[in-house]
């Protein structure tokens, strides 16, 4: 990485890498602690002749950059709790429909209006399960501002890759920290740009018939191909069917172009994994505290390793399994109630050796708390 | 062209009752834009969910079938990012003002250039004859078995009231009127609006003992009168029909191009 040097909130970062990915629409709607993002911007895209929308609520944002993400652009909306419980339905629709964007929920505390200025991971099985109906999602994250600019790039190529929504789930921490972020020069990280159909305007084109490969090619709504989009379980024409055959196609479809790749999906960081006996699993801003406990423990010879998820969802559970197979105990450090804890325990073959260590009270959680709680686990060193 | 030549055989037979207004409002809304030769490949039809949002599914042109209430909140995301396209939102009554209602005011405040159709059956038909934000004070629904006690909106006034540009009303009964009204509307830069009285016999009539749909659109004929005219004066219950508000205000997309210039000037 090269030269560009920012100083910034993870918040600010996310901007940035999205108007690097190629960010042309933003519709949202404001709520602590995301605003920043829409006021950033409010002065940036309309200065690349992109679009930027302050709309009259989230479900109208949710929809309005999903209308725009048909047309050809890419599109982003950002928020917190209470607004991406109202995008959930059409979450749902663009899962159904196939249409990449990008969902950025800077989390705090939960439920209802919450803790609004207080950092929170209680969204993640939000991000899983919000929409209704069997379904898959991508949802990724990041602990740092340099990693928040990498991730953010990967939302925008995944969603291209897989025409799916993305969620970014970052939290009030990491969207509200400063630091020191490289900027990439442009080209350095490849981008993936939309998908087009080679079939020539006038020809049958089928917007929902994957290729060998799984993927859709898209025509720009709007451009030379007439066709239908619609929620309902639809065929290769997108017309709407409640044929069985067409609707488990679809489903199965829908979950197998994101669960078979959970692998290429994943990403995640390791730090002394090699010998560990006790494996911390941690995300987002919890990771920092994580990484730095098993930094400064490591010196004095305790074996102890962070495997920091960076994708959610698909959870990456042949991942975790493989990490995780020389440790005795697994400590899943996260600020909620356990909702990673769970997709851990059922990853591994011994869910006895999971353990929580968690923060609800909308602090962070601290390398001490952390400690603390592995002292009661470990019963040693620590 | 023909009508025959705007609609996607392969979608019908289409799922209306027999009697159902909204196929005459389809009908009319393609001779609109036959009338006004419009290219297929320019127009794009945006809908919710309803009997009355399956219209996009049946033309031949970019078709959009949505969420229930979030039409135009979708047809504005594609109507910023292509100006260009004709964008139409035919709409049910409760799509457009229960469900929908916050974006059907907004959508008229910013002023932004979408053709919304509403059409009006003073009920839920979709799922089966509930009361609507338009059935109005008395009337009878199958979650209104003791009458119902909401009061209904007036469309035009609040469409008007929102800042809607373009707005108007008419029935399934004048069809010229009709087709008319919707060339308009389309070719109206801003958002637009017509309100058309569509009869749902199965639901709404037979709940209210409207008779047929024939005895429904008879209605229509008895019960409205034209903007202006001296009739209402002498029976203020009479429903007026006619364009209401057609007046030139900034539209919001050709705004927008404003903020980009400003923005490029920094
Ligand atoms: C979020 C949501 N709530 C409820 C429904 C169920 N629903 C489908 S259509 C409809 C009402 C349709 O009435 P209207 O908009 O007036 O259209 P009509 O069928 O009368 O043409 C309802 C309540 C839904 N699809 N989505
Ligand atoms: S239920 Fe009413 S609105 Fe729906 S198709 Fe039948 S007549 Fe038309
Ligand atoms: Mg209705």
């Amino acid at each position: 990485m090269s030269q560009h040097m920012m100083f910034l909130q993870g918040n600010e970062v996310c901007v940035e890498a999205a108007l690097y990915a190629g960010l042309d629409f933003f519709a949202g709607y404001p709520i602590t602690p995301s605003t920043e993002m829409a006021e950033m911007l409010s002065i940036r895209l309309p200065q690349n002749g992109g679009k930027f929308l302050q709309m009259e609520d989230e479900l109208a944002s949710m929809c309005a950059i999903i209308g725009a993400s048909l047309t050809g652009s890419k599109v982003m909306t950002a928020t917190s709790g209470p607004g991406f419980s109202l995008m959930q339905e059409a979450l749902g629709y663009a899962v159904m429909t196939e249409i990449p964007c990008v969902i950025v929920n800077v989390q705090r505390g939960g439920p209802s209006t919450g803790n609004p200025t207080h950092v929170s991971q209680g969204d993640v099985n939000q991000a899983r399960w919000g929409t209704h109906g069997d379904h898959a999602i991508v949802a990724l994250t990041a602990s740092s501002n340099q990693d928040v600019f990498s991730i953010t790039v990967d939302a925008f190529n995944i969603s291209e890759t897989y025409r799916t929504p993305v969620v970014l789930l970052f939290d009030e921490v990491v969207g509200h920290t400063r630091e020191r972020v490289l900027a990439p020069e442009p080209g350095e990280i490849p981008l993936v740009g939309r998908l087009h159909t080679s079939v020539r305007g006038g020809v049958d084109y089928h917007p929902y018939l994957p290729r060998e490969d799984g993927r859709l090619p898209m025509s720009d709504f709007g451009g030379v191909h007439r066709y239908n989009v619609t929620g309902l379980f639809h065929d290769m024409w997108g017309f709407p069917s409640n044929n069985p055959q067409v609707v488990h196609g679809l489903l199965r479809h829908l979950v197998d172009k994101i669960e078979n790749h959970a692998n290429e999906i994943a990403r995640y960081k390791e730090y002394y994994l090699e010998d560990a006996e006790c494996v911390l699993i941690s995300y987002g801003s919890a990771a920092r505290s994580a990484r730095h406990l098993v930094n400064s423990r490591r010196p004095r010879g305790e074996r102890l390793g962070l495997l920091e998820l960076q994708t959610l969802w698909p959870f990456p559970d042949q991942i975790v399994r493989e990490k995780c197979a020389g440790a005795k105990y697994i400590v899943v450090v996260e600020m909620n109630m356990g909702q990673i804890l769970q997709a851990v325990k059922a990853a591994v073959p011994d869910p006895s050796k999971v353990f929580l260590a968690n923060r609800v009270d909308g602090d962070l959680i601290t390398p001490t708390d952390i400690r603390n709680i592995l002292r009661l686990i470990w019963g040693k060193g620590v | 062209m023909s009508v025959k030549d705007y609609i996607r055989e392969r979608f019908f037979p289409h799922m209306w009752c027999p009697g159902c207004g909204h196929g005459i409002v389809l009908n009319n809304l393609l001779r609109a834009i036959e009338d006004l030769g419009l290219n297929k490949t320019g127009i794009v039809m945006v809908s919710g969910i309803g009997c009355s949002s399956r219209i996009s599914g049946y033309v031949d042109f970019h078709s959009l079938h949505t969420l229930h209430g979030r039409a135009l909140a979708f047809a504005t995301g594609v109507k910023m990012s292509r100006p260009e396209l004709n964008v139409i939102v035919p709409m049910g009554d409760g799509d457009a003002l229960a469900i929908g209602g916050n974006h059907f005011i907004h959508a008229a405040r910013r002023n932004i250039d979408l053709t919304a159709i509403v059409m009006n059956n003073r009920v839920y038909g979709m799922t089966g004859g509930q009361y609507s934000p338009l059935s109005g004070y008395g009337t009878s629904a199958t979650t209104a078995p003791y009458t119902n006690i909401d009061h209904g909106f007036d469309i035009v006034a609040l469409a008007a009231a929102a800042g809607a540009s373009f707005v108007a009303r008419t029935t399934t009964y004048h069809v010229m009127e009709l087709r008319n009204i919707v060339k308009r509307a389309i070719t109206h830069k801003g958002f637009s609006v017509v309100e058309v009285m569509s009869q749902c016999p199965t639901y709404f009539g037979r709940k209210n003992q409207m008779g047929s749909a024939v005895d429904m659109m008879r209605s229509y004929k008895e019960n409205t009168v034209p903007l202006g005219s001296k009739e209402k004066q002498e029976h203020p219950e009479l429903i007026e029909r006619g364009v209401f508000v057609e007046k030139e205000l900034p539209e919001y997309r050709a705004e927008y191009d404003r903020i980009i210039e400003r923005a490029r000037k920094g």
